[in-house]
């Protein structure tokens, strides 16, 4: 263990990750004249899923807005929310002239810029510039390990390692924001290797709440070569072959059916060639998507004249929904003083159990880190000046701190394979059954028995690592166990057994529990107020909101 | 996954072992940092985005090693290629001003019937 040395530091605000919400949050809790610390277990400006690409940002100019409001309403399938929509929408429209300000040159169409997209990694340089500027504290490479708790269960700061200075450190505060991203289970998504469900776990050890975790299982489609860049724009103008050079479709009414792809996998290999796509299509689509062609131009291929086999990639919770349960306006979370922004929130106001990837979560992000930034701050600054030297405990358990006996020490990358193979493949995770459900998360508690054990911890790099296979683990066995519970067929949550969408089942579902996990429906009602029911679950409900 | 550090163009300022997300590099004094997590690497190619020497290659396969020849990715002229397209460099304007993303939605469809 490395206990020399220790880096000791205090904050009002501490914002963990280093994705958009992250650098939102840190600037707008420093905006309010606080003194912030973010920490990020990579680099902010390359860190996640934002800066390794591009993206949209749901931001129409004002005319477009109810139409573009009502139209993600609608696809969210009942579960959105129309209220935190619009929110969402206004509050990015509002702060997009400001990266332009920091110094990102959005393009411009008669002579107007036209903030609607990023080059993420333009977009990041520019806002960790910002960060600097405004005189926040970078901790780069320090990921976060667990919080620290007050005596009264308010959070008091968070603990974690440098990586390259092979040392502990924390950091007192008055108020946390958790901002680290979702959980893509080490799939290599595009970024999302430092996406790992840290948050997650961190949240619910303090007696915070999931939710919507059943919307876990987006899958995006690549290369198989490449099978990291995800980015499914261009194939919008692929033809899809099978190993014989048959035409397989895979359209309906000229847009992809999202069925397909998956369906076809599951039945051999797929080759895709980008020959749909025109002149005018190529120079628009080189251009918004350029990450796409990185791979092709390295590895000699011309997309548009040869077949290429293609794969589908699990972005879990990235581009999925579940996350943490905010509970009002201001992002908070079920632990006083603790906040969640950007994508290891759930983002079910926007997207129900559809996708928010893309435009929507970009734009999640803008907004939400600013809530949960200001709403930190205001907190911090209720605490008065003695916030930091309330008496704290380090509130981190699996894969950190162990009671048992066997000095033999789990297998952090069996235990990583363990919970891929259950979460990766299209039969068990895509096309969800009760038997199916039942029989992955019996392994999963398998592996989360062997994570109870005594974790590797002889460099800092083993330390992060069995922290991280045990939250691999808890995030799946979270999105399994509400899978399960979820008993109808819903945007992406497919149940084989229930394929009929069920208009009664419109609520969000909770999930929590270490051990013994929970789920609880808080039923969607008219006035969006949520009342807590029992379920029919296996395990009693241990929660209420 | 990255796959070279070329000696003959680093200039051994260290800026990818600070930037990796994953921390794939370590530093080694007076020399080219080295690839010491190569398993680590998740291909996203930001390390090469951050170069200022153009001394690094990710290899597009994500997921199995590839034995690169350094003059020859050198004499290819691929090396850079992500900071040519961000216009990132001594010298370069950023390139964000071209992106067309906002153009997508009025681009002819494939399969309209």
């Amino acid at each position: 263990m490395l206990t020399e040395n220790e880096l000791q530091l205090s904050a009002d605000v501490l914002v963990i990750g280093g994705g958009p919400a992250a650098a939102w949050a840190a600037w707008a809790a420093a905006s309010q004249g606080v003194k912030v610390i973010i920490a990020d277990k990579g680099f902010l400006g390359t860190s996640g899923a934002a800066a390794a690409s591009g993206n949209g940002i749901m931001s129409p100019s004002p005319e477009n807005w109810q139409k573009v409001a009502s139209e993600r309403y609608r696809v969210g399938k009942d579960l959105a929310n129309l209220r935190w929509i619009e929110r969402v929408i206004e509050k990015t429209w509002l702060s997009l002239p400001l990266v332009e300000k920091w110094g990102y040159r959005f393009p411009k169409e008669n002579g107007e810029s036209v903030r609607q997209s990023y080059y993420g990694p333009e977009y990041m340089r520019v806002l960790r510039k910002n960060l600097l500027r405004s005189g926040v504290q970078i901790l780069d490479q320090s990921p976060a390990l667990e919080l620290l708790l007050a005596e009264d269960g308010s959070v008091a700061g968070a603990r974690g390692v440098q990586r390259q200075h092979h040392r502990f450190y924390t950091v007192r505060a008055g108020a946390v924001v958790l901002a680290n991203g979702g959980c893509a289970f080490l799939s290599k998504a595009l970024g999302c290797n430092t996406n790992t469900g840290d948050g997650m776990l961190m949240a619910v050890e303090a007696g915070g709440e999931l939710s919507s975790m059943e919307a876990s299982n987006h899958y995006a489609i690549s290369t198989a070569f490449n099978a990291t860049v995800t980015r499914g724009v261009p194939f919008g103008w692929a033809s899809y072959t099978d190993e014989t050079g048959k035409d397989l479709g895979g359209y309906i009414d000229g847009r992809r059916d999202p069925a397909f792809l998956p369906n076809a996998l599951m039945k051999g290999s797929v080759y895709a060639r980008l020959d749909k796509a025109t002149d005018e299509v190529k120079a628009v689509i080189e251009k918004s998507h350029f990450i796409a062609f990185l791979p092709y131009k390295k590895a000699g291929i011309d997309p548009y004249t040869e077949r290429v086999p293609v794969t589908l990639v699990l972005e879990g919770t990235v581009r999925g929904t579940g996350g943490i349960r905010l509970v009002d306006d201001n992002c908070a979370t079920k632990v006083p003083g603790l906040y969640a922004a950007g994508d290891a929130a759930s983002r079910e106001f926007l997207a129900g159990l559809a996708s928010g990837g893309g435009g929507p979560n970009a734009a999640w992000a803008i907004s939400t880190g600013q809530w949960a930034g200001v709403g930190a701050a205001v907190f911090a600054k209720s605490l008065g000046a003695r916030a930091n030297e309330r008496v704290a405990r380090a509130a981190g358990q699996v894969g950190l701190r162990s009671n048992s006996f066997v000095s033999e020490k789990f297998d952090n990358d069996a235990i990583v394979r363990g919970v891929q193979a259950q979460m990766f493949p299209l039969e068990k995770n895509y096309l969800r059954s009760e038997q199916k459900l039942l029989d992955s998360l019996a392994k999963l508690e398998a592996l989360w028995q062997q994570v109870q054990g005594n974790p590797k911890q002889d460099t800092v790099r083993d330390i992060e690592f069995s922290r991280r296979a045990a939250a691999l683990t808890a995030v799946a066995r979270w999105a399994y166990f509400s899978a399960l519970h979820r008993t109808e067929t819903r945007s992406e949550h497919i149940r084989v057994d229930y394929p009929q969408t069920d208009r009664n089942q419109r609520y969000y579902q909770a999930t929590g529990g270490l051990d013994k996990l929970w789920v609880r429906r808080d039923w969607i009602t008219d006035t969006l107020t949520t009342s807590p029911v029992e379920t029919t679950a296996t395990t009693p409900v241990v929660s209420k909101l | 996954m990255i796959e070279l550090v070329s000696h003959k163009l680093c200039i051994n300022c260290n800026l990818c072992v600070e930037v990796c997300p994953t921390n794939v590099f370590d530093a080694v004094p007076n020399q080219a940092p080295v690839i010491a997590r190569k398993e680590d690497c998740q291909t996203c190619f930001m390390c090469e985005a951050y170069c200022p020497a153009d001394a690094l290659y990710v290899a597009p396969q994500s997921h199995t090693d590839i034995a690169v020849n350094e003059d020859e990715l050198i004499e290819s002229g691929i090396m850079g290629e992500y900071r040519r397209i961000l216009g990132w460099g001594y010298g370069r304007k950023n390139n964000s001003e071209l992106d067309t993303a906002h153009k997508l939605r009025q681009l002819p469809r494939p399969y309209q019937s």
